[in-house]
């Protein structure tokens, strides 16, 4: 494909949606949040992502609707620029340029034209709130350098600052004072809570703040759990406060419902608490929402709250308090432990999830799979207890088999450890535990592998420990009578030299086992497990082993923690080559003989890829990330690619993703990111965009032909069918008022003309060009048909029997539009 | 020595009084606090116990107990209220309706209503009215006139007893509590106009009974309900709807009290939390105001029984003994004396008195006395150590009270060999005589008649003399010889006014006798020759050295104690030394030293530790110990010794009932 371009180290989803409160369209169908330099746009019905506006070069700060026209949001980023999109069809509509760094976006419906940005200018933690005259022009770009500070040393998070009584005020908090500014009398009053001085205060720090939407009504949460209401607060002497108190820890996110009628809490507890009335004993929950709750948000509908959560989750939630949605991204909440895996199955890449399970996260779609609850254990939150880790797991028989390792460990000597293998079920598409094994081994287990032979008869598994021992794990059928439960029970246990093992791993054919003991590497017959031979380097302990694939299967290499890299002929059992290099990460590709290393250097890390038989590297990358790579895989591509490039051959049949120390997801691509969208989600969104009336009905039916249609024809690569929803005509008559169109006789003939395809087809660039110059100029005079006349430029560049389509009916649909102003003119005249 | 060379003193004392604190019971402090009612016009607060005491505290004059009616045992009080601007009256489970005489400090006449317990009283809006809610479900009005109450007539009778009784402030409806409903009467012709039926339910539960606790009518007609399932609720009186309902505990609500300006109120729960309702405006542009609940005070561990609201603060006492005045930092202007939060336990009277001679301690109880002998110890220490006992303190003796009144007053001669105590309507004399250990006891029988109660009891240094304050005013002289008495003088009060003598002090050489009353002037009576002389505070005669004082000035922090100072006496060798306590601190004054001003640390709580230090502290003339807590009583036993009585607070709480409970987050 696209030879030419560079390997780029990309971001490969996996960014956080839960890094500001998600925001809600105005007819709550859309759920927007920001996802690293993106606005993600969600349907809250299905979940789907149905746009990716991409557009800003830096991390997305903050999203607000535009209150005048709720089709359009705003969103600004660390890049300095605050950008206006059409959400609906995901084009950006404007970008205007600030300058400076902007942390968090608040808009406010009196405020005609200006919105509100947190930047800071000197200290780096001292934060303004600075009001942004955003001008009108018509031209893409634009500079709106106007800006007035509001409020001066405030908490850079957008939770502490809340806009009340339609922008009468604001509200800010910060350490222990809430102020509150009035646009009007352009005061600031500021209510101090005592601080840490008193001990029974320590923790009275202010954590989030919302605003009560009808009255004037105050409500912050504390460090402590405490949520205050203040009221009265335009008087600095006769404020006063309630207490609300049911969490234990500190209170993450507040909001009030649209009418005010109650307030909406979370925090660490993961439970939702809704205070009817704002009183302390009416209160209903909605609990275990699996992970603490970031952000609330409510729509304005009114219908649907929806919380961020610590792992990554959005959930929307109706307004009787149950869940409706979830949007899971990929789970980042917590250290990982296995590494990174593939589910030979799905194809999904598998590591540590919530606490106790194992998420199934699809690459593709950039969405979680699902969970698979391991530990089975209800987990507690509370600073200070030492949770049980899932800290191994394994895939094993082509899928079919899955073995994991829990430990907790509270002491030096009580150690709790157990393994659990997990069939695979047709029946249910699911694991089901089958074996629960306690105490495997005395010591941790530093190592597990399945014997991925194709011809292995029975499944088997190694386990390593620290406790000097590797384990042969089989599969047998023993359990009762009838011979058809089976179980998994030890075959073998080998040691060497009381040495703790820390390696293992199967040779590709399954004949071998390489078991390496602290510095030294054993080798054993997997048919009657006896020692064939032993590798020592003396050059410290082994940290990785692995076998060579395909044609290299006669090497073993290994890396140990002196940065050295060795590789062993099996069949003359001596050392091959060996290399000074400082492996982290060493991960062999299924598909081909290629073994990826990540070393780390001093600064950065490095990337190497080779063949065991081959000296010379086939690949070096320097620099790929600044941190730490913890974690590597190899995911064999389900459509292979064909780079001819030497460089670039080891990407043909697997793509590499690694996982840094701050856990994001990174991948090498030649690919622009955008490409990734598929089209179905598009479809989705025009679908959905169609209101349910009888012409949806009509008009669905119709599509549907043209889809069929579309397909039988896409292969002969014939004219394809214009939708419907792009025709202006069309869409002009659906989006007129039924009172303000014309007599349906006059319609009749422009709406079939407009249904009806062209026989002929011009090949005239320059027609489409001089409608959209006519179109533009038009888009001046009335500000209101702006995203229509985007809708237009968008659809030009797709085909050109559409385009000649486009300009038939153009003409009627400017007749159609002088109705629409006559008819306007009429009302107003009334 | 140096002055602070008090301190091994009171280290010995401190062994005495922790070995006999073990063994403390009593129920000085125990009785539960039922009724406060705030008189606007005075600043003054009355107090009713449970026991039937009746204190006065006079708000103004740093929270000071003025006046006390002793109690009784049959006089359980349950409403207590001012009408007529100064006048108080009580009501209570015996049916009767009291007024006290704040002057003479007893009481002016009880009146049966007629209409069995009375539970609620309420004086009307213009103070010409009396009302009370019987057991029988009978509203009665009385008439007050200018010496007594009168009864004038009964509104519609209820089917149960009415709890609670609110005027609206034109004085045309009532609202009256009961039992599972309020009654809104109209004054003028006495009929229920409304009833509205109070929800039972509680959090889901229905409850057997729902028992309205309190009501309060405001003058837009809004009715406040308190109740037993723990609701404060909003009543509109014209419809007899209910307008909002906050459920605000898990257990009764059993008080309200509405400010004057009716921004406010305040409630009580049975879980020992006060609840602040205020009214603010919905919007800062808007007209429309409703209520909300502000700030909870957590500062009684049990009930809260009655709650006032003046209009500085919010008052709350109840089954813990405690009177808290919490005031409403909005309203204080300056943060000083007013804006701290005042928890009273004790009352500002001495209790407590001891024999110098004999080291005999003579406690007060409500119905009995206990007499102790101190223990002694030979043993020396470091400052601050406690010191072992080498003789245990003794308990010699216990002295009942016949009948159902309360101890008002009782003093042990210097000797120890005479015991005077009063109640309300007897006064007693005993002598003692010591054999050994043995120890006799014999009344002095055939008293006087006009000796019939006191007030105030003392007995001259040389134990020759008893003062007695008699309640109508005057004070006698009663000469005691071996085991007889003779009556030498009376005092009597200056005609025309009828104060009752409430503080006595005699000098050292028994020449003079010092007498405080009521209206805070203080007699000096000659008592040789038995005249009289009067200093009124303003042309009192200063010494040289609180002329000093007056024009230096205290120090800032001793002006921003917020406790009165309960006994004062001097050192006998050294005359230049005051001593002093309150309940929470002694203090001596030297007043040869410099006074300190406001720049120099005026409490230490830090042993001094070296030379120096000592220097350091000495260098100014306030000597003050924290280390009792709370300081009941002290005196000087002789010049080396102190003797000080500590009333722990824990020992109190463990006598009362078992407060409601509450399951505390992480227990």
């Amino acid at each position: 494909m696209v030879e030419e371009e560079n390997i780029r180290v990309v971001r490969c989803g996996g960014s956080e949606l839960n890094f500001r409160r998600a925001v809600f369209s105005a007819d709550s169908k859309y759920i927007f949040c920001v996802s690293g330099d993106f606005v993600k746009v969600y349907s809250t019905a299905t979940e789907e992502c149905v746009h990716i506006l991409h557009g800003h070069r830096n991390l997305v700060t903050g999203i607000q609707l535009n209150p005048n026209n709720h089709l359009q949001l705003y969103s600004c980023s660390l890049d300095g620029t605050i950008k206006l999109w059409d959400y609906i069809d995901g084009i950006l509509i404007k970008t205007f340029i600030v300058g400076c760094k902007l942390h968090a976006l608040f808009t406010v419906a009196q405020a005609e034209d200006s919105v509100f940005v947190t930047v800071n200018k000197e200290k780096p933690d001292i934060f303004q709130l600075v009001s942004v005259k955003l001008p009108k022009s018509s031209s893409q770009e634009v500079e709106a350098k106007e800006l007035s500070i509001v409020l001066d040393y405030i908490n850079q998070s957008p939770k502490c600052i809340a806009f009340g009584n339609e922008g009468v005020y604001v509200a800010a908090v910060r350490d222990f004072y809430l102020s509150v500014y009035f646009f009007k009398k352009k005061t600031t009053s500021r209510f101090t809570l005592s601080s840490s001085r008193n001990k029974k205060h320590a923790k009275n720090n202010f954590t989030c703040v919302a605003c009560h939407p009808k009255e004037d009504c105050i409500a912050s949460g504390h460090m402590d759990g405490k949520i205050r209401l203040w009221r009265n607060f335009y008087d600095e002497k006769k404020y006063t406060y309630t207490c609300l108190h049911w969490h234990h820890d500190m209170v993450m996110d507040l909001a009030f419902s649209v009418t005010g009628s109650s307030l909406l809490s979370g925090g660490r507890e993961s439970v939702l608490v809704e205070w009817r009335d704002a009183t302390e004993k009416n209160k209903e929950f909605l609990p275990r929402l699996g992970a603490t709750i970031e952000h609330i948000s409510v729509s304005p509908a009114g219908d649907l709250f929806c919380t961020s959560h610590s792992d990554n989750k959005i959930m929307i939630i109706h307004r009787n308090l149950e869940a409706s949605a979830v949007i899971q991204g990929l789970v980042k909440d917590r250290s990982i432990f296995t590494g990174l895996m593939i589910d030979p199955r799905t194809k999904a890449l598998v590591l540590n999830g919530k606490p106790g399970h194992l998420q199934f996260y699809s690459l593709q779609s950039d969405k979680q799979l699902y969970n698979l609850d391991i530990m089975q254990q209800e987990y507690i939150n509370d600073y200070g207890l030492i949770q049980i880790e899932l800290t191994k797991a394994a895939f094993g028989c082509f899928g079919n088999w899955l073995a994991t390792v829990e430990q907790r460990q509270e002491k030096e000597t009580e150690l709790e450890l157990q393994m659990k293998l997990w069939m695979y079920s047709k029946k249910t598409q699911g694991f089901i535990l089958n074996t629960k094994i306690h105490m495997p081994h005395e010591d941790c287990i530093t190592a597990l592998c399945f014997c991925n032979a194709e011809k292995s008869e029975q499944p088997t598994l190694v386990t390593a420990s620290k406790d000097g021992y590797f384990k042969v794990w089989i599969l047998t059928d023993d359990s009762d009578i009838y011979k058809k439960a089976v179980g998994w029970t030890c075959d073998f246990v080998g040691s060497y030299h009381k040495y703790q093992a820390t390696n293992c791993c199967f040779s590709e054919d399954g004949s071998l086992l390489a078991v390496s003991f602290e510095e030294i590497v054993t080798l054993w017959d997997s048919e009657t497990w006896e020692l064939k031979c032993t590798f020592c380097q003396r050059a410290g302990k082994i940290r990785h082993l692995c076998f060579g694939r395909l044609t290299c299967s006669k090497y073993l290499l290994g890396a140990t923690e002196n940065g050295i890299l060795s590789c062993w002929n099996l069949l003359s059992c001596a050392l091959e080559w060996s290399a000074k290099l400082n492996v982290r990460v060493m991960e062999p590709d299924p598909n081909s003989e290629n073994i990826a290393a990540i070393s780390q250097p001093s600064v950065g890390s490095d990337l190497f890829v080779f063949k065991p038989s081959e000296p010379r590297p086939l690949y070096i990358q320097k620099g790929i990330s600044r941190e730490e790579v913890q974690w590597g895989v190899f995911v064999p591509r389900d459509v292979p690619e064909s780079f001819t490039s030497e460089a670039y051959q080891w990407l043909n049949r697997s793509q590499f993703y690694f996982l840094t120390k701050s856990q994001s997801l990174l991948t090498f691509s030649t690919k622009s990111p955008e490409e990734k969208l598929t089209p179905t989600s598009k479809q989705l969104l025009a679908e959905e965009s169609l209101p349910t009336t009888p012409f949806y009905f009509i008009l669905g039916k119709h599509r549907q032909q043209q889809d069929e249609k579309l397909n039988e024809t896409s292969e002969n690569e014939l004219v394809q069918l214009p939708l419907t929803e792009n025709i202006p005509a069309i869409s002009e008559l659906l989006h007129t008022p039924a009172h303000v169109l014309p007599s349906a006789v006059f319609l009749c003939s422009m709406f079939v003309n407009s249904l009806l395809l062209s026989k002929e087809t011009k090949s005239t660039e320059e027609i489409p060009k001089d409608v959209d110059m006519e179109e533009e100029k038009e888009s001046e005079n009335s500000d209101e048909e702006n995203d229509f006349t985007e809708k237009i430029q968008d659809t030009n560049n797709t085909d050109l029997g559409e385009d000649v389509i486009h300009q038939l009916s153009k003409s009627e649909e400017k007749e159609l539009r002088k109705f629409r102003k006559i008819d306007y003119s009429w009302i107003a005249a009334l | 020595r140096s002055t602070s060379g008090a301190k091994p003193e009171s280290a010995r004392a401190r062994g005495a009084r922790s070995e006999r604190g073990e063994r403390r019971e009593g129920e000085r402090g125990a009785a539960a606090i039922r009724c406060v009612a705030y008189n606007n016009q005075s600043n003054r607060l009355a107090v009713s116990r449970t026991d039937g005491t009746v204190e006065i505290y006079n708000l103004s004059a740093n929270y000071f107990q003025e006046k006390f009616f002793p109690g009784h045992e049959s006089r359980a009080t349950e409403a207590l209220c001012w009408a007529e601007g100064q006048r108080l009256f009580s009501a209570g489970l015996n049916g009767e309706i009291i007024e006290y005489d704040l002057q003479a400090l007893n009481i002016k006449y009880a009146m049966d209503a007629f209409g069995g317990p009375i539970w609620s009283m309420a004086a009307s809006p213009s103070d010409s009215q009396l009302l009370v809610g019987c057991e029988d479900g009978s509203v009665k009005l009385f008439q007050i006139t200018p010496d007594k109450i009168q009864f004038e007539r009964n509104f519609d009778r209820q089917k149960s007893r009415i709890l609670s009784l609110s005027w609206h402030p034109s004085g045309t409806h009532i609202a009256a509590g009961s039992i599972d409903y309020i009654s809104v009467f109209d004054v003028k012709s006495g009929s229920a106009v409304h009833k509205m039926i109070v929800d039972r339910q509680y959090m889901g539960v229905s409850k057997r009974k729902c028992i309205v606790w309190g009501v309060a009518f405001l003058s837009d007609g809004t009715v406040i309900s308190v109740d037993s399932a723990g609701k404060v609720q909003f009543w509109d009186s014209a419809t007899g709807t209910l307008v909002k309902s906050h459920l605000i505990a898990n257990a009764d609500v059993q008080s309200i009290a509405v400010a004057n300006q009716e921004d406010s109120f305040v409630v009580g729960t049975a879980e020992g939390t006060v609840f602040h309702f205020q009214l603010v405006p919905v919007t800062s542009n808007s007209s429309e105001k409703q209520w909300v609940r502000t700030k909870p005070f957590q500062h009684h561990t049990h009930d809260v029984r009655t709650v006032a609201h003046s209009p500085t603060s919010l008052i709350s006492g109840g089954t813990d003994t405690h009177l808290v005045i919490r005031p409403l930092m909005e309203k204080v202007e300056v943060k000083n004396y007013d804006a701290a939060l005042r928890k009273i336990t004790f009352p500002h009277r001495r209790l407590i008195s001891c024999s110098r001679k004999r080291h005999l301690l003579l406690f007060q109880f409500a119905h009995h006395l206990e007499l102790w002998r101190l223990g002694s110890t030979v043993a020396t220490g470091k400052n601050g150590d406690t010191l072992p006992l080498s003789k245990n303190a003794d308990h010699l003796l216990y002295l009942k009270t016949k009948g159902p009144e309360n101890i008002i007053c009782s003093c042990i001669s210097p000797c120890g060999s005479w015991i005077a105590y009063s109640t309300a309507s007897r006064f007693f004399l005993y002598r003692l005589n010591y054999e050994h250990d043995n120890i006799n006891l014999k009344r002095v029988s055939k008293m006087p008649a006009f000796l019939r109660s006191a007030l105030q009891i003392l007995f001259s240094e040389d134990s020759t003399k008893l003062f007695v304050a008699s309640n109508q005013g005057a004070l006698h002289i009663v000469q005691l010889s071996g085991g007889s008495f003779k009556h030498l003088h009376a005092f009597q009060p200056q005609s025309g006014t009828v104060e009752a003598m409430c503080l006595l002090a005699v000098s050292p050489d028994g020449n003079w006798l010092a007498a405080s009353g009521t209206s805070a002037g203080v007699h000096v009576y000659n008592v040789k020759q038995l005249k009289v002389f009067e200093y009124s505070i303003p042309d009192k005669h200063y010494t040289d050295w609180s002329r000093t004082v007056q024009k230096h000035g205290f120090h800032h922090l001793w002006l921003q104690r917020d406790t009165p100072i309960t006994h004062i006496s001097f050192h006998p060798k050294r005359p230049m030394h005051i001593l002093l306590h309150d309940a929470y601190m002694f203090c001596i004054i030297d007043k040869s030293l410099p006074l300190p001003n406001d720049k120099t640390l005026l409490y230490n709580p830090f042993p001094p530790t070296n030379e120096s230090d000592v220097q350091r502290r000495t260098a100014h003339a306030f000597k003050i110990s924290k280390i009792y807590k709370p300081l009941l009583f002290m005196d000087l036993l002789d010049e080396r010794t102190l003797v000080a009585v500590e009333r722990p607070l824990d020992d109190i709480i463990a006598q009362l009932p078992p407060p409601i409970k509450k399951k505390k987050f992480g227990t």
